[in-house]
């Protein structure tokens, strides 16, 4: 007969149970560790990896790199070349790069402005690991003026593109309900435009990462995490009874995605090169109009105060300057992925409900879950973000 | 971010071409931003602190830190006058035999300060020994394997075609733990060369198996300064490119210690190109001009006062000159890249009364300046 629970004498042999394959696995380790295991023939020559973050241009004459080691081992670089010539340089922390070690060099270069250059870090064992500055510009330094400027380019393609988009809200209110289901299927489209965009530009980030965060699966994994959170968390929720709610969940999911394009922005900015600037702003104005639409389309039949509408066009805008600063001051490429592919999930998530929202109206309509109507606005949404971007896209 | 790419794009596309364009100027654009530049920095110790600001250098174009030449059991600036005359006795018909051993090793050597290569040698040095006889010698060469490959050493000259160190030729490649004993006479007199021929030859080239095979010519050569420089590079990333240029295989050694000579004395260089990869090195030097005998196979130049010479590879010649003034003077290949990346060095030229002490800052002693004008003076001893 065995005892349905633990009696209080057992915990001890409960707890022993569970710790016996700790032990030997400890016992496994230590024998690996001291001995070698009996693989010491199998192991290869030594592995250097170094991951380049940053390369920046603090000031005229100097080039500063920063380097993560995520090999699985010690890296010295005893020697720097600066477009195919050795070249002399300080190094903080100086000496070996222990695993998940960082290091910063600076070279006393004379950069040329506008110009291409190449930088080579020469390890003990000969190995070269390179970076490129594909146009050398002064690093922007953080102040009063860029912090402002930087803000106003946040502005402009975060929060105004949605406040324009908004205006559509007392138009809407006029439409039939086979109409207005039209527009909520629309939502859904460019929800799912932004989706896509935004999973592939949290890629583009984690790809650069170095290799132990494991940056492709993180991003995936993140967003199914989130995902899973928010989809819990509306389960108690029924989206009929709280449509201000599910348009706070769009701006959220919106916000995350302009979060990134704020980086992105700022980044580029960063970089010097402003000629596109203004052209870009303008495209990213127009791609994010239709934003504004579907974060208010939910409540086409509510009567939201004022001030719900600010906070919508806030929370969906207003990330954008947040990244445009972070992205031109104070890039962190692990944080960008990872509000990228957070992003990823809650726009999924919303996605989710708003297209329940389109199944429970068509229902009302007697139509089709997938109709002309409800297929029409996904596509005219997809398309509408797929055009407005070729104003974005060089 | 694919449209940040546009931000590069341009300039990327005329530069890269536009699909390796778009990685690089987006890890690049992922790497602009905060600038941590701060007071830190400067107090931030570091190897390049150690590094000499007096030395007759080309500005921060340099290597930071000393390579540490006992461990590598060689030193550039010795090799510039160890020449190597065997062991020498007479044969009953009254020619000279020198006899020399030559062992292929494996040894890691330190090429740049820090920097270490793997490098296959001849008796544990690259280059090899400078091996130096007089023209009608007969040479005997004992060459003996103690690494995992075959090898061999193909002499440049004259010789039986068993001789040859070629693979399918007498005796072909030497095995790991074999030995074979290279003999034949010295001719023509001239700047020569050996390498191991083994395949794969460029491997084995690159890897360090080569030297200097100097012959002089019966009735020598007028009285100089004499050094041996051979024009070499490494590749160490395996990537068939060089990442580090010299002569004497330590990258700019000259120029972190002046090669010290006499004003108005005739210096003469024999120069060697064994680089691989690069199909041509040269050697120009500054403020002087010089005669050049192209293999020195010719008593008389066969360029006369020209500043700046081109060798391809495994091209050699001798080069003749007097300094007018004193003072640091470089001398480099006229191929910027090379320069750059370590083939770089200069004469400090000072008045004879000042040359013990220029010794002495170059670290070099007197049976240094001995050898190098003891010319085929040594080899009669």
């Amino acid at each position: 007969m065995s005892a349905p629970a633990a009696p209080a004498g057992r915990w001890a042999s409960l707890w022993g149970l569970a710790v016996v394959p700790l032990l030997l696995l400890g016992a496994v380790l230590a024998y690996l560790v001291a001995t070698g295991g009996g693989l010491k023939t199998l192991q290869g020559p030594p592995v250097e990896q170094l991951n380049i973050g940053r390369v920046t241009l603090p000031e005229r004459g100097v080039i500063q790199v920063q380097v993560v080691n995520d090999g699985p081992q010690t890296v010295t670089v005893p020697q720097v070349m600066v477009d195919d010539a050795f070249w002399s340089f300080t190094a903080d922390p100086p000496g070996p790069i222990p695993r998940l070690g960082r290091a910063t060099f600076m070279i006393p270069y004379p950069w040329v402005e506008e110009e291409a250059h190449k930088v080579a870090l020469l390890t003990t064992l000969g190995t070269v690991f390179e970076a490129e500055i594909p146009v050398a510009t002064l690093t922007p330094q953080p102040g009063r003026d860029l912090f402002l400027r930087f803000g106003l380019v946040g502005l402009y393609v975060g929060v105004v593109p949605v406040v324009l988009g908004m205006l559509w809200f007392p138009w809407m209110r006029r439409l039939s309900a086979g109409a207005m289901n039209f527009i909520l299927a629309l939502t859904v489209g460019l929800l799912v435009y932004l989706a896509v965009g935004t999973y592939l530009d949290a890629q583009e980030f984690a790809a650069a990462l170095p290799a132990f965060w494991q940056g492709t699966p993180a991003v995936l994994l993140i967003a199914l995490l989130t995902l899973g959170v928010l989809l819990a968390l509306g389960s108690k929720r029924r989206t009929e009874e709280a449509p201000l709610g599910l348009s706070y969940r769009i701006a959220t999911g919106i916000g995350l995605h302009n979060l990134g394009e704020g980086l992105a922005i700022g980044a580029a900015f960063a970089l010097g090169e402003a000629a596109l600037g203004t052209f870009l702003i303008l495209g990213f104005t127009l791609h994010n109009i239709t934003e504004g639409l579907g974060i208010v389309a939910p409540v086409v039949r509510q009567q939201p105060k004022f001030v719900q509408f600010a906070w919508l066009a806030l929370i969906a805008g207003g990330p954008a300057i947040l990244g445009t600063w972070l992205g031109g001051f104070a890039f962190n490429p692990v944080l960008a992925t990872v509000f990228l592919a957070v992003g990823v999930g809650a726009i999924v998530q919303v996605v989710w409900e708003v297209g329940r929202l389109v199944a429970r109206n068509t229902a009302a309509l007697g139509a089709p879950l997938v109709g002309w109507s409800t297929l029409g606005g996904f596509t005219v949404g997809v398309a509408l973000m797929y055009f407005t971007a070729f104003f974005v896209k060089f | 971010m694919s449209w940040l790419r546009s931000f590069l794009s341009r300039r990327d596309v005329l530069r890269v071409g536009a699909g390796g364009a778009a990685v690089l100027a987006g890890s690049a654009a992922l790497g602009q931003g905060r600038t941590a530049h701060g007071a830190g920095h400067a107090e931030a110790a570091s190897p390049g602190s150690a590094v000499p600001a007096a030395h007759a250098g080309h500005g921060n174009n340099l290597m930071v830190g000393t390579v540490n030449h006992k461990r590598n059991g060689f030193d550039p600036m010795a090799m510039l006058t160890d020449w190597d005359w065997g062991k020498a006795s007479i044969l009953p018909s009254g020619q000279t035999l020198r006899e020399y051993t030559m062992i292929a090793q494996n040894k890691d050597i330190e090429i740049a300060p820090g920097v270490f290569f793997p490098a296959w040698t001849y008796n544990g040095r690259v280059p090899g020994p400078t091996l130096r006889c007089t023209e009608g010698d007969r040479l005997r060469v004992t060459f003996i394997n103690q690494t995992a490959h075959p090898h061999t050493i193909h002499f440049h000259g004259v010789h039986a075609a068993e001789m040859d160190g070629v693979p399918g030729a007498g005796p072909g490649e030497i095995q790991p733990g074999g030995r074979f004993v290279y003999e034949f006479d010295a001719e023509p007199f001239g700047c020569h060369l050996y390498h191991c021929h083994a395949t794969s030859l460029k491997r084995h080239i690159h890897k360090g198996m080569y030297g200097a095979f100097i012959v002089d010519p019966k009735g020598g050569r007028p009285p100089a300064q004499e050094f041996v420089m051979v024009q070499n590079a490494f590749d160490t990333n395996f990537d068939g490119a060089n990442e580090i240029y010299a002569v004497n295989t330590v990258g700019f050694e000259f120029a972190r210690r002046p090669i010290p000579v006499r004003r108005g004395e005739l210096i003469r260089i024999y120069l060697v190109n064994i680089l691989e990869f690069d199909l041509i090195n040269s050697f120009h030097l500054h403020a002087n001009f010089f005669n050049y005998y192209d293999t020195g196979t010719t008593l008389e130049p066969t360029s006369r006062i020209v500043d700046t010479i081109t060798q391809a590879q495994g091209q050699r010649g001798i080069l003749e000159f007097k300094y007018k003034f004193t003072g640091n003077f470089m001398f480099h290949p006229h191929i910027s890249e090379f320069t750059e990346l370590g083939w770089m060095g200069s004469f400090q030229v000072v008045e004879p009364e000042a040359y013990p002490a220029a010794l002495k800052a170059a670290g070099v002693d007197d049976q240094w300046a001995r050898r190098s004008r003891q010319g085929i003076a040594g080899g009669q001893s």
